[in-house]
């Protein structure tokens, strides 16, 4: 009922928008800087601020069980950094961790959402199932796929004997690669719900039409897929890697967890956390903060650049 | 298409019941194991004997406290701090949003633009800085030690969020209710805050996860049970021995803290979802 009299309602408020035009411009204009203003103070308050204190620390030796040796030193800290091989093998472990999750997520996540998207039955259920992942907290995930892989408790090497590499002594904390598998099951685990949802929620927006098209013309199953469905769906799937890879590159919860860090299984997020809070190394730690960020910004800028997201666009808004 | 469900779609559907439940199943069986059973070692799927116990332990119904104490605190800190910066957050996002979504002004896209690129933003980064910072402004180890950093990622959340929902109101019906002889007052009360609700609310659930989540600032800017929140609290409860953690008293404390998520999950799953995608996909 209310819809039939809204669009004379917005005509009517159109109309006067037109007479008082400047007025109301500078008025609405100065209203909508006022709401955004404590926003946008305290996200820069809480990010911004501590973010340069990070960058003036970085130009420090500072460590606080030596508070009186603090002495300006330019830009010795990431001189040690940079050459010290231990960042480098910290950043490769974080690479690999990212593109190793996001690109099994992708192809998990969009399994997920094509099931999800032809279920008709038991939605609700089916809903709250891939839910619990993405809302269970990241440090309960950890322990449970920690005890999982567990030696004498895990049921891994219980279940999984028939597996070539996997006995029922197979130490999954004991070298590398094991660890490392071990803690991207439990990233893919816990994220891929999120990029299943995206993924669905992109996949519902390619027109039935044009794939009952495509079927008339002829095009096989995998033709639909990959000419029809993926480029129709290119906007959500590149957000949703977006988003993940930033994420997974901020991978934090499962090491300190699973390994602290053992078997060479740091990242950088670790190396950053541990120089700054176990180790007192405030400077150098504030220096690892600063590369961190600004890793972070090049990966973003890379993707977005790499993949032309505009995220703003993307939603309608620009 | 959506007119038949081959013997895939069903197997799907199986394979993702499993692949999610499968790992929450495992806690709650090992939860009901015994102490002894996981410190010798227990390879098999279900408790020997399913025992009460570890929840007994946790919660405070036996004569030793020392472990209910740190776990009830723990609890209290996490609901108390996440709730606090949920609802600041969702009040002044509130705020953002309304404008992003209904007034024209200047520097619209800049915020926009700024709270994406603070959600993207490595909160480690903040712990060094923060950590020294606290200690002189006196917050270390406090509430709002905690909560005014969480607005690094709750507040960008809740803005982008709810500005998606915000766009998607039909503002017109309040100029109409208006027209129909309505106050403004009234207006705003029976038209705009009822389609408002909903991803005003949805907002807050999903900024009330990530709170709840949080583990990073949690283990770096607390130090005593006065502010350590669960996550914090758990990765720091390793009992007597530190080479044989107590994995089942662990999978009790991760039964316990997933009972809220499973219960939001389960009332609000549809919200959930709308919230989650409509801040990223749209048009």
């Amino acid at each position: 009922v209310s819809t039939t009299t809204a669009p004379t309602a917005s005509k009517q408020a159109g109309s006067r928008n037109k007479v008082v035009a400047t007025d109301r411009a500078i008025a609405e204009n100065r209203l909508g800087q006022r709401l955004v203003a404590p926003a946008l103070i305290l996200m820069v308050l809480v990010t911004a601020y501590p973010m340069l204190q990070a960058l003036y620390l970085s130009l420090f030796r500072y460590r606080l069980t030596t508070p009186d040796d603090k002495g300006f030193i330019g830009l010795k800290n990431y001189g040690v950094i940079l050459t010290d091989s231990l960042f480098w093998k910290d950043t490769l472990n974080t690479v690999i961790i990212m593109v190793a999750t996001v690109a099994v997520e992708l192809v998990i996540g969009f399994a997920f959402a094509m099931v999800m998207h032809r279920i008709i039955f038991a939605r609700g259920l089916i809903r709250t199932a891939i839910l619990i992942p993405y809302g269970i907290i990241t440090v309960v995930s950890a322990f449970a796929w920690q005890f999982t892989f567990s030696i004498n408790n895990g049921w891994v090497n219980a279940w999984f004997t028939w597996v070539p590499g996997i006995s029922s002594t197979t130490n999954w904390y004991g070298d590398h690669w094991h660890a490392m598998f071990a803690i991207m099951v439990s990233e893919i685990w816990k994220t891929t719900p999120f990029m299943a949802l995206l993924l669905l929620a992109g996949l519902s927006q390619v027109s039935e039409d044009m794939l009952e098209a495509a079927k008339v013309d002829g095009a096989t199953a995998a033709q639909r897929l990959f000419k029809v469905i993926l480029p129709n769906m290119r906007a959500a799937i590149m957000v949703a890697v977006l988003f993940r890879a930033l994420d997974a590159f901020r991978i934090f919860d499962n090491i300190y967890v699973m390994t602290r860090g053992a078997q060479n299984t740091e990242s950088s997020s670790f190396l950053t956390y541990r120089q700054s809070i176990e180790q007192f190394q405030l400077g150098m730690g504030s220096a690892l903060s600063v590369l961190l960020f600004l890793t972070v910004l090049l990966l973003a800028w890379l993707i977005v650049k790499f993949f032309r997201v505009d995220l703003a666009q993307a939603r309608g808004e620009g | 298409m959506k007119s038949k469900i081959g013997p895939g779609a069903i197997a799907g559907f199986i394979v993702i019941l499993v692949w999610c439940l499968l790992p929450v199943a495992w806690i709650i069986s090992l939860s009901f194991k015994s102490l002894d059973e996981t410190t010798t070692g227990s390879a098999q799927f279900l408790p020997k004997h399913a025992t009460w116990d570890n929840y007994k332990v946790l919660l405070g119904f036996t004569s030793d406290k020392s472990t209910s104490h740190d776990f009830l605190a723990a609890l209290r800190n996490s609901f108390g701090i996440s709730i606090i910066a949920t609802l600041l957050a969702v009040v002044i996002a509130t705020l953002a949003a309304y404008a992003i979504a209904r007034l024209d002004f200047k520097g619209k896209r800049i915020v926009l633009s700024l709270a994406l690129a603070i959600a993207m933003f490595p909160v480690v980064s903040l712990v060094g800085p923060l950590f020294d910072m606290w200690r002189t402004f006196h917050l270390f180890n406090t509430w709002p030690g905690l909560i005014i950093p969480y607005m690094t990622f709750t507040l960008p959340l809740a803005i982008w969020t709810l500005s998606a929902f915000f766009r998607e109101i039909p503002w017109e019906m309040e100029q109409a209710a208006q027209v129909d002889g309505a106050t403004s007052w009234q207006a705003f009360r029976k038209v705009i805050v009822p389609l408002a609700a909903p991803g005003v609310f949805t907002a807050a659930i999903l900024t009330f996860f990530f709170a709840w989540n949080e583990f990073v600032l949690a283990i770096s800017l607390t130090s005593t049970t006065s502010s350590r929140t669960v996550p914090a609290q758990m990765s720091f409860f390793v009992g007597p021995d530190p080479f044989n953690p107590p994995y089942s008293q662990l999978a009790t404390a991760s039964v316990i803290v997933t009972i809220p998520v499973i219960i939001i999950v389960l009332l609000f799953q549809r919200r959930i979802v709308a919230g989650l995608t409509s801040g990223a996909v749209k048009g």
